[in-house]
């Protein structure tokens, strides 16, 4: 043991993900020769713009072919105190890649003493896929969603609105306008956004809303989960807004959960205003 | 042909000692205490944006005194280390000892084979459950480390804010009344607000990040 070797004490970086690659290469996130039907697959994420901010929700089944590997897989992540990111595909992979990208940015908030723009966090996020290609080659898949609270095109001058990310595979980053979703289950629930989403939306109304949205999911996608009721089991939501980067408690998801299966059965289809 | 003089090692290790001693005595004070809402790091810097204090990981914090490029590398050396320590086991297996032996091997290996030894002196402060379990590391130009209970102060007229502080009972106090002896000892509770850096890691909060800049309110 001989104190800080040169990369510590000489590098400029002010990336951990450079730091990771240069000293410590095996701890990432690489797998070689891993048959992909083997591996868990994780589905349905969406996100969308509200009134204060964005929020974002997915489902919690994970699934390895015809067999369900889990029920209770959290694809939705804070990556810091103003953003959120989840992640469809290969689940062991993309869980490394989120511990990866939320030590990538607050180790660049260290450094510099200052976060990174909302636009530098995406950016990087474009890069660290790009450099995993090589996996998605093999089968093994890894898209995020990615969104948070920053400046942009639809914020005014020095003020901060809810802004989305998509991506692919190949590190290709999109900035969705108002509502994206991704995985398995992304076709009934951008048809579902497309039909219930409106400006201005409250957290209440948006909890509401991504409940459809991931419901009419499962009604279609074998490897999406809906609320399970009888074990207790609500979708993940997280939202942002000025106030910083929260999750909704998983009562609350319930409870909305158990009154959007009522409404169902009563043969409501969500379109109701309040 | 030149014959290089013998200079005998105690004096050469003097000299050094002597060389960074100054370096060192010549910084603004800083001031690392611990209090029952968590330990407070103070120091007298006229910038705002060059900073002596600094967050490191979840509970450990950073003080330093002396040349702002030294400190600063090491400082980054530290955040780097930190985070790949984290990365790689658990959060939880970052410890401040670790991180001040890093420290202290690099401090002396600077030491004794560089041409000038770094004219820095550096506080690893990790935040335990309560104030008796907090650690305080004092490390020095040469590598030499100590751990201190309570406080520790750095730079020019470090003995006289020690002495101070002895007198009191600071792992009982609140922020704000070990914000105020902490300022009193430094003698910059008249200063204009710009003149003070504080920060501190809070024992208060419950998320996993603890460390929190006080600005404007000191």
């Amino acid at each position: 043991m001989s104190g800080f070797g040169p990369p510590f004490l000489t590098s400029t970086s002010t990336s951990f993900f450079d730091l990771v690659s240069t000293v410590r290469p095996d701890s990432l996130p690489v797998v070689h020769g891993m048959p992909p039907s083997l591996t868990p697959e994780g589905t349905t994420v969406l996100a969308f713009r509200t009134g204060s901010g964005v929020l974002m929700a997915g489902d919690r089944r994970a699934t390895a072919g015809h067999h369900i590997a889990s029920r209770r897989i959290e694809k939705v992540h804070r990556s810091d105190g103003t953003s959120v990111i989840g992640i469809a595909g290969t689940a062991g992979l993309a869980l490394e890649l989120i511990r990866l990208f939320q030590v990538e940015l607050e180790h660049y908030e260290k450094i510099e003493g200052t976060p990174l723009s909302l636009e530098g966090k995406a950016n990087r996020l474009a890069a660290m896929l790009r450099s995993n290609l090589g996996l998605a080659m093999q089968g093994l898949a890894v898209v995020p969603l990615f969104a948070g609270i920053g400046e942009g095109p639809r914020a005014a001058a020095g003020e901060r609105s809810g802004r989305i990310f998509s991506f692919d595979v190949t590190g290709g980053k999109y900035e969705e306008v108002d509502h994206h979703a991704i995985g398995s289950g992304a076709g009934p629930a951008r048809s579902t956004l497309k039909r219930l989403w409106r400006p201005g939306l409250t957290t209440e109304d948006g909890v509401r809303i991504a409940l459809e949205c991931l419901t009419d999911a499962a009604d279609d996608d074998a490897a999406t989960g809906g609320p399970d009721i009888v074990r207790g089991i609500a979708p993940l939501i997280r939202v942002v807004d000025t106030e910083g980067e929260r999750q909704v408690p998983e009562s609350t998801v319930l409870a909305a959960a158990s009154a959007l299966v009522e409404a169902r059965m009563r043969g409501e289809r969500g379109e109701e205003t309040p | 042909m030149t014959v290089p003089f013998y200079v005998p090692p105690e004096q050469l290790m003097k000299d050094r000692a002597e060389f960074a001693r100054k370096g060192i005595a010549r910084g603004r004070p800083v001031l690392v205490l611990s209090c029952v809402d968590g330990i407070l790091l103070l120091a007298e810097n006229p910038s705002s944006s060059l900073h002596k204090i600094a967050e490191i990981y979840d509970r450990i914090g950073f003080a330093a005194v002396g040349k702002f490029n030294e400190f600063e590398g090491l400082r980054q050396a530290g955040v780097r280390y930190a985070d790949l320590r984290g990365y790689s086991y658990d959060r939880g297996d970052v410890s401040a000892r670790g991180l001040a032996n890093a420290y202290a091997q690099t401090l002396a290996g600077v030491f004794t084979t560089e041409q000038k030894p770094f004219e820095v002196e550096l506080v690893v402060a990790e935040l335990g459950v309560s104030p008796d379990d907090d650690r305080l590391f004092r490390l020095s130009f040469d590598g030499s480390v100590s751990h201190e209970r309570g406080h520790i102060a750095l730079g020019a007229g470090a003995e006289t804010i020690s002495r101070k502080l002895v007198e009191v009972d600071v792992l009982s106090l609140g922020l704000d009344d070990a914000m105020r002896v902490g300022l009193d000892a430094m003698e910059l509770t008249d200063a204009p607000g710009a003149q003070v850096e504080a920060a501190i890691l809070d024992r208060t909060v419950d998320t996993h990040r603890t460390f929190r800049r006080l600005e404007g309110d000191s």
